[in-house]
């Protein structure tokens, strides 16, 4: 056993030809939340589904909350939750019955499930839409219910898959707001974003180009990192990984 | 056992019930196409209009002309003067029949020679030739037989074959039609509902997140399509009470026998379907994969065709069929009143199908989006 939540070695994905992700080593501390950048296409996607056991890794080695992905993937799935870039909920259902769906899925019962429930539709303040169905919810909202419904069970490790593109300003300042205040509870956060603003709010980063990490560490650090001056911003790192990709 | 299950039932149960288009083409499909088929579909085929070409127009052949109008077969709608008009008339479809009283046949009728009627038959549709053929053989026999006994000085007639049509006195089409139709309309929406459910949910990316949770392979897939038992046991009810007081079509046998074979069934055709959904990727190619199934089953089954007809290449190919295991048991239990003591074998056969399609099924399913 590690200390790490997330923990990969030489973690590789090849669909056929193509190489989305190649020998990816990370180490991700409990409580940390964690940022992975990147352009479309580095792998970050890709990395994320890997570490779920939503897709089966070509070569190398993943723990997630101590537990092996590529030999246990059912396992895993009792300690993460999971938000895709898609909203993955069901649109013909309301609020309610999605929590409730969800609550079922994880094996809450009785008495724990409905304090559970309360707890969690609390935090994120889903009662104000509790009837109301899914499709009909805006961007920011059904990011929360998403959000809502990953946590039913207390993951240890949550991944969030870019969570607030499409999202409002307020609404993404509120959704950094609970990530953090999750993190504090004790749970490991990995999140892609393409938001400078928002890898500034984490405690680490990677920089992923190509499929491959190119740059880790404090967003002050990455930016030096790839920007190449010391002052140089997130943002200008960003910008020169994207030209470099584009060449 | 499987704690997920219901949830998963639940979850299915209500977005079914929310889908009201869906819901209402899985209640009104049958009833229309029922209704439809019930009316449409007789395989005897009576009222073929008939062109007379009747060159004695005498009082013999009056009679005989009479004599072929009165069977039912044939109607006739026009009388034609010479044989150019009569072909033509077939030609254009005018008339699938025409019937030719010669100029001599008065004249060899009153010598006690043979005397010819010609009946001349579009048969480019195999089944109303075939009935007028039958119709005018009889007409022949008949007359025959009256012609000669007269001359026998007999009043009597020496031999009667009597013909004793069991299980569908009437020799009535909707008697077959109709427990057909059960089989048919089941196979066609349970194989595309389910099939499109699962698709569905990989499509929209629901399957994505549902995924990623501890739910395992069987809770999921018998979760998904346990709520469609039901709906097929409402359409087959509905198909067979329609059958029973529209169509009189008797049902002899044992009720509760009858809904045990079609449950298992039901559960067969959903089973065919999950397992379309893990060989496709879209809903597109699974309606197209869907109905690639069904077309075999409406030929080959015996639902409409009679195996005995068939190649025995095809008999093999139709035993490969659940629905064709499923008519007979069907039409046993219906018409015939069987009992599990004759039908054993058939429903094996089907509860067979059910696990050995459930089971490819799971075992094909990936929890993962690769």
């Amino acid at each position: 056993m590690t200390d790490f939540a997330v923990e990969t070695h030489g973690l590789t994905r090849r669909f056929g030809t193509l190489t989305a992700v190649r020998d990816l080593d990370l180490a991700i501390a409990t409580g940390e939340v964690f940022g992975l950048l990147g352009p479309n296409g580095s792998g970050k996607t890709t990395t994320i589904r890997m570490l779920c056991g939503l897709l089966e890794p070509s070569a190398g080695t993943a723990r997630v909350a101590g537990i092996d992905v590529a030999t246990e993937p059912d396992r895993i799935k009792e300690r993460i939750g999971y938000m895709s870039q898609k909203f993955g909920l069901y649109e013909d259902l309301t609020v309610a019955e999605n929590l409730d769906f969800y609550a079922g899925i994880y094996g809450l019962k009785n008495a724990a499930r409905r304090a559970r429930l309360d707890e969690v539709i609390g935090f994120l303040g889903l009662d104000r839409r509790f009837g109301q169905l899914a499709a009909t919810l805006s961007g920011g909202w059904k990011r929360r219910l998403a959000l809502g419904c990953a946590l039913l069970h207390r993951p240890a490790v949550l991944f969030l898959d870019e969570p607030t593109a499409g999202v409002d300003p307020a609404a993404r300042r509120a959704f950094w707001r609970t990530i953090h205040e999750l993190a504090r509870g004790g749970t490991t956060v990995l999140v892609t974003t393409h938001y400078m603003d928002e890898a500034e709010r984490c405690d680490r980063l990677a920089m992923m180009s190509g499929g491959h990490l190119i740059a880790l560490g404090t967003p002050v650090e990455v930016a030096a990192q790839v920007g190449g001056t010391a002052g140089a911003t997130l943002e200008d790192a960003f910008i020169v990984l994207q030209e470099r990709d584009e060449r | 056992m499987m704690p997920r299950f219901l949830p998963m039932f639940r979850k299915e149960f209500i977005q079914m019930r929310r889908d009201r288009l869906t819901l209402g083409i899985m209640i009104g499909v049958p009833v229309i196409q029922l209704l439809m088929f019930g009316f449409a579909i007789q395989t005897e085929v009576r009222h073929i209009p008939t062109v007379v070409l009747d060159e004695s127009r005498t009082p013999a052949s009056r009679e005989i002309v009479a004599a072929f109008e009165n069977t039912g077969s044939f109607d006739i709608v026009r009388h034609v003067d010479g044989r150019p008009a009569l072909d033509a008339a077939i030609a254009r479809g005018d008339a699938q029949a025409g019937i030719v009283v010669p100029n001599d046949y008065p004249r060899d009728l009153a010598r006690g020679r043979t005397a010819t009627v010609q009946v001349v038959v579009d048969a480019s549709d195999p089944l109303s030739s075939q009935s007028a053929l039958a119709a005018a053989g009889a007409v022949g026999q008949v007359r025959n037989l009256q012609i000669l006994g007269a001359a026998a000085g007999r009043t009597v007639l020496p031999l009667e074959v009597r013909v004793r049509p069991r299980y569908n006195p009437g020799l009535r089409s909707p008697n077959y039609i109709v427990p057909g139709l059960v089989g048919v309309i089941l196979t066609i929406t349970m194989v595309l509902i389910t099939a499109m459910a699962i698709v569905r949910e990989r499509e929209r990316g629901t399957l994505e997140q549902l995924i990623v949770t501890p739910i395992r392979k069987t809770e999921l897939m018998l979760g998904k399509i346990a709520p469609y038992v039901g709906v097929g046991l409402v359409q087959m009810s509905l198909v067979l009470l329609l059958g029973r007081f529209v169509f009189d079509v008797p049902l002899t046998g044992n009720v509760l026998l009858l809904y045990g074979v079609v449950l298992l069934f039901i559960v067969a055709s959903l089973a065919f379907g999950l397992f379309v959904s893990t060989l496709v990727r879209t809903q597109q190619q699974a309606m197209q994969a869907s109905f690639f199934f069904v077309l075999p089953n409406i030929l080959l089954s015996g639902f409409m065709f009679p195996r005995a007809a068939m190649p025995l290449v095809f008999q093999w190919l139709g035993l490969a069929l659940p629905l064709t295991h499923f008519l007979k048991v069907l039409r046993g239990i219906l018409l015939k009143g069987t009992g599990v003591a004759a039908l054993w074998q058939e429903i094996l056969i089907l509860a067979g199908f059910a696990v050995v399609l459930i089971t490819l099924s799971v075992r094909r399913f990936r929890k993962t989006l690769d």
